[in-house]
């Protein structure tokens, strides 16, 4: 093996109490792709971003090529050929393509150097099939290709080391194939690359290596991954197993929320075109589907923050008039939204805030227009407790949550309140194994407790486990409705796009 | 070297380091312009401190001017809680004004005639607040820049007022006619001017401290303000939150002017305020929009303005000084701010 292209050497970082990274090794060869593996809060952002420079470790030294390399800032990062595609992306979304990738490169004589950049970019272009049109704005792209931006971004300037953090969180399934080949070819041409995911068919599917943190500590190594299961490498990130879920039979009940013939306008995104569609107490519906074929509006409707054009909605056999939020949850629906951070909670808030919001004004929670302090606070202590989330209290900035333990906290406050519908969009995304199993298990309980549930997924194996019958999405219309005995992943996938007809 | 670090939490004894880390760094800088201007700076500052909380009059005289400041300060800090940003306390000030000398002028018992002051003052000053809060929740126009602009409108319509149907007929002055005497505020301490309108400023901050954090129209303002499209998902009608803290916001301000009618001038003139309504930025900026840190703040630059004047007589270093202070302070206050988000490290000491 040549020698290694970046060394992490006894890194260790804390954040206050928190000991974010103790003593982790790492190493990537040239032509390499490590898979870095841990479940949320494991630490795996964290010692990314202390080898691009964005954090300084405690302790531990980084070797690049061999050499001990001092990095303290991302500049340092970029000059000794480490690059990092955020979780988030980091692009100025009014400027074209060009424009971002020029963002801080001198030109010569202080002038644009844009005949430069175009060449640079059709040469990374065609070397590892990563096409980008130049003069198109940012915010016209789709999310794969502002993440393709974020990977030639590095490459064009002069990364020999590629360090992707959840990539694959933010993809359709078909981006995700795309993703896989342009990260081969580079890796064939010699760069290494660090890749986070919790999706450990992925990492099976396109990793060497794979190094798995557990709070902070490297717990083990893979080193075949591609014949490593997918259960041993799960037990390694949680230290334990992981057992599926088991979904008993299904004993339908009454109809808990009934749409019948619902078509929106086109306001934003596509429009629903005609849905009708049951779920009984005691069910779990799935709605499969490519994301933009009408998911947004149906969730939309379902939650009461738009009216649609036509048709009718009856939540436990109320018919609903008004379309508010209010008005829904006054019916008995819960709703786990697919945007946590935007229209769940209040980052900026305590948690306990984000945890009483919408029912602030239920006798539980205020009297004649004042609140009830005690009972908001003795509300959240008891969630938290419930469900296991991580954090110092219910006073702390809800935002400094993680992923996982925030879909705790809605799930509680949704659940606390018994509803009779429970409306979930992605409830797993960005969550580790263990922290999904936990939701999907609270899943099953509510269906044992009569409530009846809408899973909007595009995980087609989630969906498969978790639910009774899956209806698939196409263009604003049920393509089709499928018992999920009968459901297969190519089935589903023949009618996402639309091929086996409106049904 | 030294560079920025995102932080995940803020300690609480930020709430009151920024505020006087900002102060002490203003009261730096600004030294070096005293300096320019030829005299001493601990002289200066010790003039402005003497000629401002010295004494038990100077205190009076500092809070009198406080107490507009700390309405124009409260309104402000309610309104930017729900991300409402009123930059038109002045003009919402002006009206309120406008509107308790027009009833105080007119003969009744006393007692009444400051209630309805009051009434009116504060009405004046939400109709106003209303229309930027309208034309953004209705046509998504600019609150900043509607409120501010709607300023001039109130304050040349004041001219209007004063330079013609109120202008005084005998002396020719632009000045409206008094208001009854029984309408007059009563002084709380004999020989100074400390008047019944500064201990209503002084109850309203913990009353309005109490409507944020207590109430749920608080609570919906303050989750409106931080996340209005979670707000909406949770059952809030976010407009109507947005419209409720408008009124709220400008009848503070406009409770602003009627003090200063009914407690200082007794009559509207052109300079009835020297500007309370934009001062209430940085007094609601200082206190970090917490209604309880609003005294405070409103204090420290009433005593800033007040101690400003007795400095140029003894000094003869400009009384702008105080513009600048105000300004230095904003400024100090913004940056410091940086700190609630982001920590200092050293780096460069990793082997
Ligand atoms: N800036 C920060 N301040 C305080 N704690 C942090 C910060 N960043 C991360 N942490 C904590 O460090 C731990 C590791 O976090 P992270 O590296 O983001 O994990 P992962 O990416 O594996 O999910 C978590 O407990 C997290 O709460
Ligand atoms: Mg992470």
């Amino acid at each position: 093996m040549s020698a290694p292209l970046i060394e992490m050497r006894g890194v260790t970082k804390s954040f206050g109490a928190v000991k974010a990274n103790e003593a982790v090794e790492l190493i990537v060869a040239p032509g390499e792709i490590l898979g870095l593996l841990g479940e949320n809060g494991a630490g795996k952002t964290t010692l990314m971003n202390i080898l691009f420079g964005a954090y300084a470790p405690d302790a531990g030294e980084i070797l690049i090529q061999g050499q001990p390399a001092r990095i303290t800032s991302s500049a340092d990062a970029l000059a000794a050929g480490i690059g990092m595609v955020h979780q988030h992306f980091h692009l100025a979304p009014r400027l074209t393509v060009l424009e971002n990738l020029l963002i801080g490169i001198p030109g010569r004589s202080g002038r644009i150097d844009r005949a430069g950049g175009l060449a640079r970019l059709a040469e990374i272009s065609r070397q590892y099939g990563l096409t980008l049109d130049p003069d198109l704005p940012v915010s016209a792209l789709s999310v794969g290709e502002q993440q393709r931006l974020e990977i030639v971004k590095a490459l064009f300037r002069g990364a020999k080391l590629l360090i992707l953090d959840e990539p694959t969180a933010v993809l359709a399934p078909s981006e995700v194939d795309g993703l896989f080949s342009a990260l081969r070819s580079m890796a064939a041409q010699g760069l290494g690359i660090i890749f986070i995911s919790h999706k450990l068919n992925e990492v099976r599917a396109l990793t060497h290596r794979c190094t798995v943190l557990r709070h902070g500590r490297v717990a083990g190594r893979v080193d075949d991954p591609a014949n490593t299961t997918s259960a041993a490498m799960a037990e390694l990130m949680c230290g334990h197993e992981i057992v599926p879920p088991a979904r008993g039979p299904s004993t339908p009940g009454a109809e808990v929320l009934k749409l019948d013939g619902i078509s929106t306008s086109k306001h934003s995104g596509t429009a629903l075109r005609d849905v009708s569609l049951v779920v009984r107490a005691g069910e779990i519906l799935g709605i499969a589907g490519v994301s933009g074929n009408g998911q947004r509006a149906l969730a939309e409707v379902i939650s009461g923050v738009r009216a649609p054009n036509a048709g009718r909605m009856a939540i436990a056999g109320h018919d609903v008039a008004r379309f508010s939020p209010r008005e829904v949850q006054a019916l008995g629906l819960g709703r786990i939204p697919e945007d946590r951070m935007t229209t769940g909670l209040v980052t900026n808030l305590p948690l306990a805030d984000s945890m009483v919001l919408p029912r602030i004004g239920t006798a539980a929670f205020s009297a004649k227009g004042l609140l009830k302090p005690d009972a908001i606070r003795a509300f959240a202590e008891e969630q938290i407790k419930a469900y296991d989330i991580r954090c110092p209290g219910p006073m702390v900035r809800a935002g400094a949550l993680s992923g996982g333990n925030l879909q705790k906290a809605l799930l509680a406050r949704e659940l606390a309140f018994d509803p009779k519908v429970l409306i979930v969009s992605q409830p797993t995304r960005g969550l580790d194994i263990g922290a999904a199993r936990f939701i999907h298990e609270k899943f099953l309980a509510m269906r044992a407790k009569g409530c009846g549930i809408i899973v909007i997924g595009e995980d087609l194996e989630e969906l498969l486990v978790l639910c009774d019958r899956i209806a698939v999405m196409y263009e604003g219309r049920i393509a089709g409705t499928l018992a999920s005995a009968d459901a297969t992943v190519a089935r589903l996938g023949l009618l996402m796009t639309g091929a086996e007809g409106h049904g | 070297m030294f560079r920025l670090e995102a932080r995940s939490s803020t300690p609480a004894w930020f709430n009151l380091a920024l505020p006087l880390l900002a102060i002490v760094a203003t009261l730096v800088l600004c030294s070096g312009l005293i300096a320019l201007a030829g005299a001493g700076v601990l002289e200066s500052y010790g003039v402005m401190f003497t000629a401002s909380l010295g004494d038990s009059y100077a205190i009076t005289e500092t809070l009198v001017r406080a107490a507009p400041m700390i309405f124009t300060g409260l309104a402000v800090a309610v309104a930017f809680r729900a991300k409402f940003w009123n930059i038109g306390a002045e003009g919402q000030l002006l009206a309120g004004a406008v509107a308790s000398c027009f009833v105080g002028a007119i003969p009744m018992p006393g007692p009444l005639a400051m209630l309805l002051m009051a009434l009116a003052g504060a009405a004046a000053g939400a109709a106003v607040a209303l229309v930027p809060a309208t034309l953004r929740v209705r046509f998504k126009v600019d609150d900043v820049v509607s409120s501010l602009l709607l300023n001039s409108v109130i304050y040349y319509a004041l001219m209007a007022l004063i330079e013609g149907p109120w202008k005084d007929s005998f002396s020719g002055y632009p000045i409206s006619p008094p208001i009854e005497d029984s309408a007059n505020f009563p002084v709380l301490i004999e020989g100074t001017r400390l008047h019944l309108g500064v201990v209503v400023a002084l109850v309203a901050a913990p009353l309005i401290w109490f409507l944020i954090v207590r109430t749920t129209l608080g609570f919906r303002i303050r989750v409106t303000g931080e996340n209005p499209e979670a707000a909406r998902y949770g059952g809030i009608h976010v407009e109507r939150v947005l419209l409720s803290t408008a009124l709220l916001s400008g009848a503070l301000a406009g409770l602003a002017g009627v003090g200063e009618v009914g407690g200082v001038h007794f009559q509207v003139m052109s300079d009835i305020s020297p500007g309370y309504g934009y001062s209430g930025i940085v007094v609601a900026m200082l206190a970090r929009l917490n209604p309880l840190g609003v005294v405070p703040a409103a204090i420290f630059l009433a005593a800033v303005m007040t101690g400003a004047e007795a400095m140029s007589r003894a000094t003869g270093v400009p009384a702008f000084l105080s513009d600048v202070i105000q300004g230095t302070a904003l400024l100090a206050m913004l940056v410091a701010l940086l700190f609630t988000a982001y920590r200092i490290r050293r780096v460069g000491a990793v082997s």
